[in-house]
């Protein structure tokens, strides 16, 4: 057993011959190690048998409606940006099996699904995604009732997070206040620096779980230039930020702009595809299904991922409430940046830019935010009812 | 392993015992659950989430008398595909229920208070509980009084019950149609023109209203004219709900989840966005 | 002879209008009881007099050849019948039948609106109520036209 140093909140040094030791540390303490790979020209979060499964080399190019992987000069492990998966897959499933029913003689019978929650290990954890779960945890662990089946898988997860050396095309993480550099909410959190011949990792050390890890590979403490270069690798992904969201006083911002014209200029160019929550870290928007089998005698619920712009998604009998594409995208933009903060105390939003990069036609949440911003800075806001109403209320007061 | 009872998404089996059939399409039905402790507790205003066997799950309110919690009792319109499949349980046949959720009418403090029960349509279910409980306790409150509507004398529901409610020296109870033909002799025109015949003394006065959008939006015209507060005018919301837990997302109105910040809500907490279209 | 001027105050449909002018409509105005079925009005009849009711109940209906009257609306005390008849041709456009014993004031219209003309003052004193009754009534009617209870 290598002597250790790391304790929590030191800082400690890897090699890649550590990283490769970490990941099998994970594996023999029984997680399911998974992390991004390549897969037909993709970024995709899978099993990581070793750190030689990672996409090594390579980085992407991201723009509005625009992902590409292309190959880097340099033989970087973590060196693109966030693909259109996002962790909450693993915690949160697309679909899942909610229970089983059966008709007998006396009745319904309701049968649990008798699950042993998977125990993952997340490699390559960026900030804004660590941000995103701790926002997906507050929904789905800190309200009046709670998903059971998250908390067994959350709690058991491992994150090593992964600091961004340079900002991923859409990304915004800086005006959300979650990025680039993982602030919590990490075991460990690596930064991989390349500085001439040396390819290394200073790993910070969240948790109690995190350090007993680092104890069982080679480490040594950080020194201060190492340190520094750490700080410089993040600096640098702050300063390349290209996209920024004014966040000051948001919610009061679209609360007042509920009738603004720009909705019906965005919902003239979206598809209502839905693309955007799908990627999107945060939304937890789900529906279920009931189906039964031929016979009649089994039947059973799954939960999937539901799309806040689809027209079933609001339906009510005789209608659904909001039929139109501008009221969806409405909804769907005000929830993320707005209503989210009085429902959850913290913006659904984490700046990731996935909403940007994988909507077909472009459409980007910075842009919008800011064209009524303007809008209302330039005198032709639209009819905020609220605002309105309150007024004309206030007047009868 | 999970714990089975620590999952709220998970239905217990509750038997029907009883089918009533209130108007060509709504039906009350009593249940109790099909196994293990008897009874069903909860709120007047609450709902659960009624699953049929292989058809679906809906949020239905609980339409029975909260001092009886030995029966489940609901009133369901058939509409839809699970509320069809509801209505046409037979006696004896099993559901599944989870639940109560949601917030309740402010009964417990009415005492006091003069209290207005305004319901429309089906409306009637959801404040029903309200009015057992009212009714139970009626000396703590003032004057009471109950305004439903319907669309014509065919469409009322809980009909021998209104009569006996109107029967008491201590209840006034107001019902109006749309529309009748000759044979009613009760009252034609709208819920909302119905307030002005009401009696109360506005600085003290709570209203619970239950009904279709449209109907409360005057209701609460009508009560705002006549000097109750806002604070004090309560409405009960409906919307789309996968879960009733405040976790599917599909209840929002603005900030709030129908399912568990509601559905009853003080109407100061939600009028901007009960005011707002399509949101 | 009692005067029906207390009676008349005591309206909503009066109240606030001062005693000189509770004064002219008194002489226009006359008690009237109807009993259960009578008609206080009938379609095509001629608007000769508006009711202001003081207690029981009426119906509004509209007669249908097929299938007998249907309510279109119920009145009872406090509340004004006969609100078209300041309006051409001056004659009934539903019909109103007492449910039961019901007593009103009718006001004498042709009277009522000679006075008005002599005195614009309490034409227009009228004419707010009139228009506040019509515009109660245009609310009402558009919410039954909705059918909020639909399917």
């Amino acid at each position: 057993m290598p002597p250790t140093f790391a304790n929590l909140g030191d800082e400690a040094v890897l090699d890649i011959q550590g990283l490769r030791q970490l990941l099998e540390v994970l594996g023999n303490e029984g997680y399911r190690v998974l992390g991004p790979t390549l897969r037909h020209g993709s970024l995709v979060y899978d099993h990581l048998p070793s750190i030689d499964a990672l996409p090594r080399g390579w980085g992407d190019e991201q723009q509005g409606g625009f992902f590409r992987l292309r190959p880097l000069q340099e033989p970087r492990f973590f060196g693109y940006g966030v693909g259109q998966q996002s962790w909450k897959q693993f915690l949160y499933p697309p679909r899942r099996r909610l229970w089983q029913a059966r008709l007998q003689p006396d009745g319904l019978q309701i049968l649990p699904v008798d699950e042993d929650a998977p125990k993952f290990a997340f490699i390559g954890v960026r900030a804004c995604d660590l941000q995103a779960i701790a926002v997906q945890d507050r929904v789905f662990l800190e309200g009046p009732f709670i998903d059971p089946h998250y908390r067994a898988r959350r709690e058991q997860a491992f994150i090593l997070a992964v600091n961004c050396g340079h900002a991923c095309g859409t990304g915004f993480c800086a005006s959300m206040g979650a990025g680039p550099k993982a602030a919590s909410g990490f075991d460990l959190a690596l930064t991989e620096i390349l500085e001439g011949d040396r390819h290394y990792f200073v790993a910070a050390v969240g948790t109690e779980r995190g350090r007993q890890v680092v104890s069982q590979i080679p480490h040594r403490k950080a020194e201060a230039a190492e340190q520094e270069a750490a700080a410089r690798t993040t600096a640098q992904a702050a300063r390349e930020m290209g996209r920024t969201l004014d966040t000051g006083d948001i919610k009061a911002l679209l609360y007042r702009n509920y009738e603004n014209p720009q909705w019906d200029r965005v919902a003239a160019r979206c598809l209502t595809c839905g693309n955007c929550t799908l990627v999107c870290p945060t939304c937890f928007c789900h529906t279920v299904e009931d189906s039964s089998g031929l016979t009649g005698e089994q039947a059973e619920r799954r939960r999937r991922w539901d799309v806040c712009f689809t027209v079933d998604y609001s339906y009510l009998h005789g209608g659904s409430v909001r039929a139109t594409p501008r009221s969806r995208y409405r909804q769907w933009l005000t929830h993320k940046l707005a209503t989210w903060i009085d429902q959850f105390g913290v913006s659904g939003c984490v700046g990731c830019g996935r909403c940007i990069t994988w909507c077909p036609v472009a459409i980007d949440i910075t842009e919008e935010v800011r064209a009524i911003r303007e809008s209302e800075e330039s005198g032709v806001r639209g009819q905020g009812l609220v605002t309105k109403q309150k007024t004309e209320n206030d007047k009868r007061e | 392993m999970l714990n089975a009872l620590a999952d709220p998404m998970l239905p217990a089996p509750f038997r029907v015992l009883k089918v009533n059939r209130e108007t060509g399409d709504t039906f009350t039905l009593t249940l109790a659950p099909a196994a293990g402790e008897p009874g069903f507790r909860f709120a007047p205003g609450q709902f659960n989430m009624l699953y049929v066997f292989g058809v679906g799950e809906i949020p239905i309110s609980i339409s029975g008398d909260p001092d009886q919690p030995e029966t489940l009792v609901h009133t369901v319109r058939a509409v839809g595909a699970v509320s069809r499949a509801i209505c046409g349980l037979k006696r004896g046949e099993t559901l599944g229920v989870r639940g109560p959720f949601g917030v309740p009418w402010p009964v417990t403090k009415a005492p006091g208070w003069d209290v207005l029960v305004i319901a429309g349509g089906l409306g009637l279910a959801p404040v029903r509980p309200a009015v057992y409980h009212l009714l139970a306790r009626r000396p703590q409150f003032g004057n009471l009084e109950l305004i439903y509507g319907a669309r014509t004398p065919e469409d009322l529901v809980f009909r021998q019950e209104l009569m006996h409610w109107r029967g008491r020296f201590d209840f006034r109870v107001h019902v109006t149609v749309d529309t009748a033909k000759g044979d009613w002799r009760g009252n034609v025109g709208v819920v909302p023109n119905l307030i002005s015949r009401a009696r109360f003394d506005s600085e003290h006065t709570m209203a619970l209203i239950c009904g279709p959008g449209v109907m409360m939006r005057f209701t609460v015209q009508e009560l705002l004219n006549r000097g109750v507060k806002m604070e004090n005018i309560y409405v009960s919301l409906e919307r789309n709900m996968k879960c009733g837990l405040g976790l599917c997302g599909h209840c929002q109105l603005g900030p709030v989840f129908v399912c568990k910040d509601g559905p009853v809500f003080s109407y100061d907490r939600v009028r901007d966005w009960f005011l707002l279209r399509e949101v | 002879m009692e005067t029906l001027e207390p009676i008349l105050a005591a309206h909503p449909f009066l109240q606030g209008l001062d005693s000189r002018h509770l004064k002219i409509i008194a002489e226009c105005a006359a008690k009237v009881n109807f009993n259960a079925g009578e008609f206080l009005l009938r379609e095509q009849e001629e608007a000769a007099r508006f009711y202001l009711i003081n207690s029981g109940q009426v119906s509004v209906e509209i007669f249908r050849a097929r299938g007998g009257p249907i309510t279109i609306a119920t009145l009872v005390e406090g509340e004004a019948l006969g609100w078209l008849w300041f309006e051409k041709p001056y004659h009934w456009h539903f019909d109103a039948r007492a449910v039961h014993l019901t007593r009103v004031l009718a006001l004498d219209v042709k009277a009522l609106m000679q006075r008005c003309e002599q005195d614009h003052e309490l034409g227009y004193a009228l004419m707010k109520r009139y228009a506040h009754l019509l515009a109660v009534q245009f609310r009402v009617t558009i919410l039954q036209l909705v059918d909020f209870y639909g399917k």
